[in-house]
């Protein structure tokens, strides 16, 4: 009889899933373009978007384009629907993130259409945004995402968009 | 052509060469007349959203799109300012990459305070869109000042 498996050390749990999660992030340019990062506890992420002069849509304001908000709420429900996508197969070990590039990660979900409801100016601060996965079907998922600055409880945007799921290569699940 | 009261080209163009978003993703003005815009953006790499086939990413789009729509609204003769109530984007297909991407906005429905507005965009192939957008925009009408001319 085999000994029961012991539980993988704490450190190398987080290296595997923050590997996973930066090849993910890496890999598409527009995402360092707007200078968009992901901070992670557990399976939750919250993208950041540091505040920069080049995101700005109104000078005298002044605040963050509209299309750069869309852009950041984008990001953010794209990189959660494959971080969700992607979770099973990195805790099963089965995605060895050190072979991770951009060539060989899974193909990203696409989008499909995305609504966006600006509810206040941006301002000229760092943004914050999390999304949720409220469908996630084999071929089309919906998705929540809400954007904010200072203050948690009062979103600057908000948006809701539905995506064309990759093709798996396998029918792993 | 261009109406007494609506932003020329010229104007139009110096207020996109002041929204620094604009201006960092290379827009440029093609057309304006009362009630529609026409801006362009060319392709480029760091805009790429999927690097395996050089695709540009559709946050780009969106902000092209955004854009477009209020450059739409501050062309109308009464319009002062603008902002973005809620703008949707169907995305039809991945632009070609390597291609320019255009996009003509227009307001089709004009209230009191809000202006409902429609856009196209296309690559090289301008008969099959890339994108479609459908948006409300806030209209101010009231003594105008610079910050308030500008979309947001």
């Amino acid at each position: 009889m085999s000994p029961p498996r012991r539980p993988e050390p704490v450190q190398a749990v987080k290296q595997r899933r923050d590997a996973v999660l930066a090849a993910l992030v890496a890999g598409v340019p527009y995402i360092q373009y707007l200078g968009i990062t992901f901070d992670r506890r557990g399976d939750e992420l919250t993208a950041v978007m540091p505040f920069d002069e080049k995101l700005v849509g109104n000078p005298f304001l002044p605040a963050i384009h509209g299309g750069v908000t869309a852009a950041f709420l984008e990001v953010a429900a794209i990189i959660e629907l494959s971080w969700s996508l992607l979770w099973d197969e990195m805790e099963s070990g089965r995605l060895d993130p050190a072979g991770l590039t951009p060539e060989t990660l899974p193909r990203l979900p696409k989008t499909i259409d995305i609504t966006v409801d600006y509810l206040r100016s941006g301002l000229p601060r760092d943004a914050y945004a999390r999304a949720r996965v409220t469908r996630s079907g084999r071929r089309y998922s919906s998705v929540q995402v809400e954007a904010w600055q200072d203050n948690r409880a009062r979103p600057f945007a908000q948006a809701i968009g539905h995506f064309l799921m990759p093709e798996r290569e396998t029918a792993a699940r | 052509m261009v109406v007494e009261g609506t932003p020329g080209p010229e104007l139009a163009q110096a207020f996109l060469q002041r929204i620094p978003h604009a201006r960092a993703l290379g827009i440029r003005l093609d057309a304006i007349g009362p009630g529609f815009a026409e801006l362009s953006m060319p392709y480029d790499r760091r805009f790429v959203g999927d690097p395996r086939t050089g695709v540009i990413h559709g946050g780009a789009v969106s902000a092209l799109m955004d854009t477009c729509g209020g450059t739409a609204v501050l062309s109308l003769p009464e319009a002062l300012g603008t902002a973005t109530i809620d703008l949707r984007i169907d995305y039809m297909r991945p632009a070609t990459p390597g291609q320019r991407i255009a996009a003509r906005a227009e307001c089709y429905h004009v209230t009191r305070s809000v202006v409902f507005v429609r856009a196209t965009a296309t690559d090289e192939d301008g008969t099959r869109p890339v994108a479609t957008a459908t948006g409300a925009f806030t209209i101010e009408r009231g003594a105008a000042t610079d910050a308030d001319r500008m979309p947001r």
